[in-house]
């Protein structure tokens, strides 16, 4: 045993005297049919009263099967093997079921990623805040009513009284958050676990969240246990830090020297494969070529229905008079929050949405009106790969259908040699064995998924691809690697690209100009250097502001 | 001479179907998965065996010819019968003037009998097939029986043994293990597939089926009905009837179903309204109604046009089809709107909108990516339906717009069964042979139907 795995085992040794939680030896398994498959496998670490800890780990690493571990949620073929978990002196794992209702709220809070999952859509806010008063602090009535406005207030709702008796769907996810939060708050826990609790909500929100823990834990001297795939995040909150990978924890530190010097190669991976504002700098300007895709005035109205009669009131102006054009061989990006419009305008180009009015000249030719079989040649031109890769493709049909569906569409005249040796060669150029085609999609992961979702778009040459978030589903290595890829077949067979996105580092690493949307309108378009570096408008700027440090450095 | 009649013919391509289904299941993996799940569970298994049971009558019901008339009368020339028929011969024509109760010697009525000194008596007379050959039957009965069910017992485990067999050498050669393996894994229960159950439940009704059969060319089993006919007989005909009703009124749902169901779904719009208005208005009218009326078109129709039905099987096989084509047509309602609400869904999916882009046809996408990915709603759809088409005809018949009450099913017994009942004693043994089968089927059907549901069930996939 080297000096440095000792030094971790030093680190990782219950401090009784001041921990708050501590966890020795955990392993936690899966049983699947016969089978039991490790999730954790030998986790030790010691949370301190009133200290931030940050879990790190990518996708399948463990991390949240750790947390629910502690509080004893893991679903029921989940079996912990072996291991101790204590709680300021109470062992965890000893105590019968009953007891565990004392821990969990009371002592040990956790919000969860997804707020609209994780809050019962037919309950008012009030109701599910009361519910936990009720049962963790006995309050009823207007007693329970009061201190629900109170928490409210506590995490920041702007109009406490009247989101107490709305309804989840009616709070945007921001709001949800911390509805979330106020109701974890409510038992008055020492130990707060937040598992991802910002991966769902936009940069600008996901600042004020990450606010709102910090002021919470200060005030209350409560210890919060953040889980999170961001290394971005934890570099502002965290005091200490831990990298979890396949089950095991790789490295633990302080956060200094953490950020300083990570010693494990996985954790100087993470470091390396994070896309930062940075990368736009060195990259050489793009000559000027001529503009393949002109948009013009580009609307999207959905109309507002009401009365007896269905009149049409208003519209909802998802896209508001968008123009831009993208040239041979460029990379425009497309950034907003959610619910710009972004998606909206991509889908709408390659007239999978309707608009209501707008030009779209693609190629020298106006493409917007047209219809039939024209159109089905012409817009073949334009692909799209999709955000969610567990979605965009049919699971019931075998790889090399998927890719080959193109082709035997627009070239039916192909014969099914040539298909398939078309079919290798694409998925040879996007990484991928040839016996892949053999296979279905459940078998593979999000990254390899997402690469034959490229390779489907790149079956029919296309000139243009619009890439709709297609790496904001995936862990920040498999990202590092998809845009890699993606560069490298822009390069090779001069694609242009439209791409979609809310994060601003994918956008620094691959884009030649950037396109920043706000409510269905372009507010600032330019290089990328000068957009992200000098922005002009004050939306822009407040983008920016939200990037964590860590990644404008 | 083969006849086959139209049912026959629809039944056999129905069956057909199946077949190329489960060779096409075959060779895809991700449909292959989710019959594995239900191979494995012992219950769906059980009921499997039964209803394969169930459908090995049928077909050997549905196989019919013109016999080979003895003597020189064409008198049976116009009487079609099935190789079921010919196979229970003795049990079929041995018919007794009127009811008599299972394992009975005597009839059910009193009857004047003629003494051989001349004087009459009013007492219940011998059958004359039904135990014609005890001497005493009060006392030789219960030996006799016991005796000849031993015998059919023993026929039922020989054949059972020899099946037994055979699956064990199929086992042992498609996990390529020895004999001996593979006869200690499926005892003990520890094969993947609950060859144990499947077995014992063979023993059961190979066993059973031999008792029977012996036991049937003495005794009338369960009894003889109103014009003396075998109830056994006649609860094993009445099976081809049930079976035939549950499956060829798929043939007429399916393509209505399915085809408007995706056509509202994907196209929307006007399409979808008229389709909606469409089903709607069917559904709300009182399907018994529909059925009586297309059951009196049909028979306005037959008596019409007498010459093309010149025999009774003719008659009642038309009638058959005719009903299984209503009680179709009137229920593919709730199936259409659960595969509207599916490709409602489904058009959104990220995958029909890539299609799109690459340019694929609609007609494409609809086969291609819409109908695969509905067929598992139609698969539970049908399974369910099943039974409750089965009960469906018991009901028709009750109110006399089901099947002909010439022809042998459920139905029709349960319907005499009414002034049965009120007999005394209670003529009970009609009903509950007819009760017994329909439960069984019934019943298997249900729990393998509820396999199929939890293993294709994509949210209750575990």
């Amino acid at each position: 045993m080297n000096a440095a795995s000792e030094a971790l085992r030093a680190k990782a040794q219950p401090e009784t005297a001041t921990a708050l939680l501590s966890v020795s030896d955990l392993h936690v398994s899966f049983r699947q049919g016969t089978e039991l498959i490790p999730a954790v496998s030998g986790v030790s670490f010691h949370i301190d009263k009133g200290e931030t800890f940050a879990l790190v780990g990518e996708s399948g690493s463990g991390k949240s099967v750790t947390a629910l571990s502690v509080l004893r949620l893991l679903p029921h073929n989940g079996r912990i093997m072996r291991g101790q978990a204590s709680l300021g002196g109470t062992d965890l794992f000893g105590l019968p079921e009953y007891a565990m209702s004392a821990i969990r709220g009371l002592r040990i809070g956790i919000i969860f990623q997804d707020p609209m999952s994780s809050l019962n859509p037919v309950m008012t806010v009030g109701r599910q805040i009361g519910e936990v008063l009720r049962l963790q602090r006995g309050l009823q009535g207007s007693a329970s009513r009061n201190r629900a406005l109170e928490l409210l207030d506590h995490v920041g709702l702007p109009n406490p009284q009247r989101h107490l008796d709305e309804y989840p769907h009616q709070l945007s996810g921001g709001m949800r958050q911390r509805v979330m939060i106020a109701i974890a708050l409510a038992g008055e826990p020492e130990l707060l676990i937040a598992d991802e609790p910002t991966t769902a909500l936009d940069v600008t929100i996901q600042a004020q969240i990450l606010e709102l823990l910090e002021r919470l834990k200060r005030e209350s001297g409560m210890a919060l246990w953040l889980i999170t795939h961001d290394l971005g995040i934890i570099a502002e909150l965290a005091d200490r830090v831990a990298v979890m990978r396949a089950g095991k924890i790789v490295e633990q530190s302080g956060r200094e020297w953490f950020f300083e010097k990570p010693e494990h190669p996985y954790s100087r991976e993470l470091f390396i494969a994070m896309p930062r504002l940075d990368a736009c700098l060195n990259r050489p300007e793009k000559q000027n070529s001529e503009s393949l895709l002109i948009v013009e005035d580009f609307k999207v109205h959905y109309p507002i229905k009401q009365g007896i009669f269905q009149r049409t009131v208003d519209y909802v102006k998802a896209v508001d008079g968008v123009s831009f054009s993208v040239a041979q061989g460029e990379t425009l990006a497309l950034v907003g929050e959610s619910g710009c419009g972004k998606t909206t305008l991509g889908k709408g180009i390659l007239n999978l949405i309707e608009n209501s009015s707008g030009r779209v000249r693609f190629d020298g030719a106006d493409i917007t009106g047209l219809r039939g079989e024209e159109r089905r040649k012409r817009y073949a031109e334009m692909q799209i790969v999709f955000q969610d890769p567990y979605s965009s493709m049919n699971p019931r049909m075998i790889v090399g259908d998927i890719i080959e569906e193109g082709l035997r569409a627009l070239h039916p005249s192909m014969t099914e040699t040539e298909r398939r040796k078309r079919v290798e060669d694409l998925l040879q150029s996007v990484g991928l064995p040839k016996e892949a085609r053999l296979r279905y999609p459940h078998e593979f992961s999000g990254g390899q998924r997402q690469r034959i979702c490229i390779a489907r778009a790149l079956a029919v040459d296309p000139k243009l691809i619009v890439c709709d978030e297609p790496t904001s589903a995936l862990d920040v290595s498999v990202q590092a690697q998809i845009l890699r890829l993606l560069r490298e077949l822009r390069d090779r067979r001069r694609l242009s690209y439209l791409f979609i996105t809310h994060d601003l580092a994918v956008v620094a690493e691959l884009a030649d100009r950037v396109a920043v949307m706000h409510r269905g309108k372009i507010v600032e378009m330019g290089a990328t250097r000068q957009v992200l570096f000098k922005p002009s408008h004050s939306y822009t700027k407040r983008l920016l502001e939200a990037v964590p440090k860590l990644r404008k450095a | 001479m083969l006849k086959l009649l139209w049912t026959d013919i629809l039944f056999f391509i129905l069956l057909a179907g199946f077949a190329v289904l489960i060779v096409r299941t075959r060779g895809r993996e991700h449909l292959r998965r989710p019959w594995r799940k239900v191979a494995r569970s012992r219950s769906a298994m059980v009921s499997l065996v039964i209803l394969l049971v169930y459908l090995a009558i049928a077909v050997l019901d549905s196989i019919h010819f013109h016999p080979r008339t003895e003597g020189e009368n064409d008198q049976y020339q116009g009487e079609v019968i099935s190789v079921l028929d010919s196979w229970m011969t003795p049990i079929r024509t041995r018919v007794e003037k009127t009811y008599s109760a299972p394992f009975s010697s005597y009839a059910y009525a009193k009857e004047m009998i003629r003494q051989p000194d001349g004087t009459q008596r009013w007492d219940y007379p011998r059958l004359q097939y039904g135990g014609a050959h005890l001497a005493d039957p009060e006392r030789e009965k219960t030996a006799d029986i016991l005796a000849t069910g031993v015998k059919g017992l023993g026929k039922g485990t020989l054949v059972w043994l020899v099946s037994a067999f055979l699956v064990i050498a199929w086992r042992s050669r498609q996990d390529r293990v020895g004999l001996a393996e593979s006869f200690k894994r499926i005892v003990l229960g520890r094969a993947e597939i609950p060859w144990r159950a499947v077995l014992l439940t063979l023993f059961l009704i190979l066993g059973c089926g031999g008792m029977l059969g012996e036991l049937g060319l003495r005794y009338h089993v369960l009894g003889t009905d109103k014009v003396g006919e075998d109830v056994f007989y006649q609860s094993l005909k009445s099976i081809r009837t049930g079976l035939l009703i549950g499956t060829l009124t798929t043939f007429a749902t399916l393509p209505l179903a399915l085809g408007l169901g995706i056509l509202a779904g994907y196209f929307r719009g006007w399409v979808d309204d008229v389709i909606q208005y469409v089903y709607t208005t069917l559904n709300s009218i009182p399907g018994v109604l529909l059925i009586a009326a297309a059951m009196l078109i049909m028979q306005v129709y037959m008596a019409r046009h007498e010459d093309d039905f010149a025999s009774l099987a003719l008659r009642a096989d038309f009638r058959l089809l005719f009903l299984c084509l209503i009680l179709g047509m009137t229920s593919w309602t709730g199936l259409c709107r659960l595969l509207r609400a599916e490709t409602l869904k489904l058009r959104e999916m990220e995958y029909v909108q890539a299609a799109r882009a690459l340019g694929v046809r609609q007609g494409m996408i609809l086969v291609r990516h819409i109908l695969p990915n509905v067929f598992h709603l139609v698969l539970i759809s049908v399974a369910l339906d099943f039974s409750s088409l089965v009960l469906a005809e018991a009901v028709l018949s009750y109110v006399n717009i089901g099947v002909d009450p010439t022809m042998e099913s459920w139905g029709n017994m349960i319907n005499s069964a009414r002034l049965e009942m009120a007999r005394d004693p209670v003529v009970w043994w009609s009903l509950a042979a007819a009760f017994l089968f329909m439960f069984t089927l019934v019943l298997a059907a249900n729990l393998f139907a509820d396999a199929v549901r939890d293993a294709f069930d994509p949210r209750r996939a575990e």
